[in-house]
């Protein structure tokens, strides 16, 4: 049963308090989107409740895989974009299929063997959302999913939030644009 | 678990030549002080291009977000560590071996010191692999390393010179141990340090 709750959670960072007290719990089939300004600690947020940042207090209850799409698209630049993300996928159990099925998902099917270098900034973006899509976790933790995406891609990722959470699964995101999507909202 | 050996992997068996080519120049046609020197100068050679790969070792992983990536996914740091180690050392220490035998001509080694330096190479070559490993994790997290890297690591790579170079009796057992040290302890001091420079 794929679940996400964060009890308590405080975060430090360069210094700073960014928040304290933070309580947030995920049921199968739930999301939530997190809004605040620039610098506010979304991203924190989303590292600690990834596991890559400890937080200053609080702890972090996860049950099932995670998948993290931030910034960074971790995939291999000299390799097409269909053996970049087999690379990813087979390291989490899944096979070409799955990697097929995730880019026809997110639209780049025709693209996938393109060298990822040569992506233009959406079609990473894009790219990045097709690895969480492959990884079959549980959990997603999306960082700003919506940023650099064209009209078609935005739907295309509401439509994949979507049937993630109809399968049960859990989703985090941070965004400053609305997804297009009916998730609850937690103002940091 | 996969390694990344990138491109660029030229450059220390190239670095390592180019020093075995340069030493006869400077030194002299002097045939015989060329065999008494070239060990140690083929040492201090593997050394510096030892140094050559270490920026590209660790911090392009993480800022291309791999390594975060592995670490959800469960991937210890020290198992990423052990296995950026194996791939560093397979990109230059077989090289180097190989380069030896025409460099050893170079130098005009005879049959016996060779054997030497090649068993010295294998035994010393993952140490330094090792050194570079950890020196690299450790300064993932500065912006400009500069000579910063050489620093740390050329002193602590003396010990592997000194026994490498040395034809003393148990000079090779000592290097093994050393390599290994190096070797065992590697993972983790890398392991911790991405850890700790992990934000």
């Amino acid at each position: 049963m794929t679940r996400l709750a964060l009890e308590g959670i405080a975060c430090f960072r360069g210094g700073r308090l960014l928040f304290e007290g933070l309580n947030l719990s995920l049921k199968p089939g739930e999301g939530m989107l997190v809004t605040g300004a620039n610098g506010v600690g979304k991203s924190s947020l989303l590292r600690i409740a990834a596991g890559l940042l400890a937080p200053a207090a609080g702890r972090v209850v996860r049950d099932g895989a995670v998948a993290l799409s931030a910034e960074t698209s971790a995939l291999d630049e000299d390799q097409t974009l269909f053996a970049a993300l087999a690379f990813w996928a087979r390291l989490d159990g899944g096979d070409d299929e799955a990697v097929a099925m995730a880019l026809a998902a997110i639209g780049l099917a025709q693209l996938a063997q393109v060298p990822v270098r040569l992506l233009s900034t959406g079609q990473r973006r894009r790219a990045t959302l097709a690895r969480v899509i492959a990884s079959g976790a549980g959990i997603w933790l999306l960082d700003e999913p919506a940023s650099g995406l064209d009209a078609a891609s935005l739907n295309e990722l509401a439509a994949a939030m979507a049937g993630h959470l109809a399968a049960g699964g859990v989703i985090l995101a941070a965004s400053h644009q609305p997804l297009g999507l009916e998730m609850r909202e937690f103002g940091l | 678990m996969r390694a990344f050996a990138h491109g660029g992997a030229w450059l220390p068996l190239v670095f390592y030549l180019l020093v075995a080519t340069l030493f006869p120049f400077a030194v002299g046609p002097d045939a015989a002080l060329l065999a008494k020197v070239g060990s140690g100068a083929l040492w201090t050679a593997a050394l510096l291009a030892a140094l050559l790969p270490v920026e590209r070792l660790v911090r392009p992983d993480i800022a291309s977000g791999v390594m975060d990536q592995l670490a959800i996914r469960g991937q210890s740091d020290e198992g990423i560590a052990a296995a950026k180690l194996l791939a560093h050392w397979l990109s230059f220490g077989p090289l180097l071996m190989v380069a030896t035998l025409p460099a050893a001509a170079l130098l005009n080694l005879d049959g016996p010191t060779l054997t030497r330096l090649e068993i010295g190479l294998l035994l010393g070559t993952p140490g330094l692999a090792a050194l570079g490993l950890a020196v690299a994790a450790l300064t993932a997290s500065l912006r400009s390393t500069g000579a910063l890297i050489g620093l740390v690591m050329l002193p602590l790579a003396v010990p592997l010179l000194i026994f490498g170079a040395s034809s003393g009796a148990g000079a090779l057992r000592l290097l093994a141990a050393t390599s290994l040290l190096f070797v065992a302890g590697a993972p983790f001091v890398a392991g911790a340090a991405l850890r700790a420079g992990r934000t």
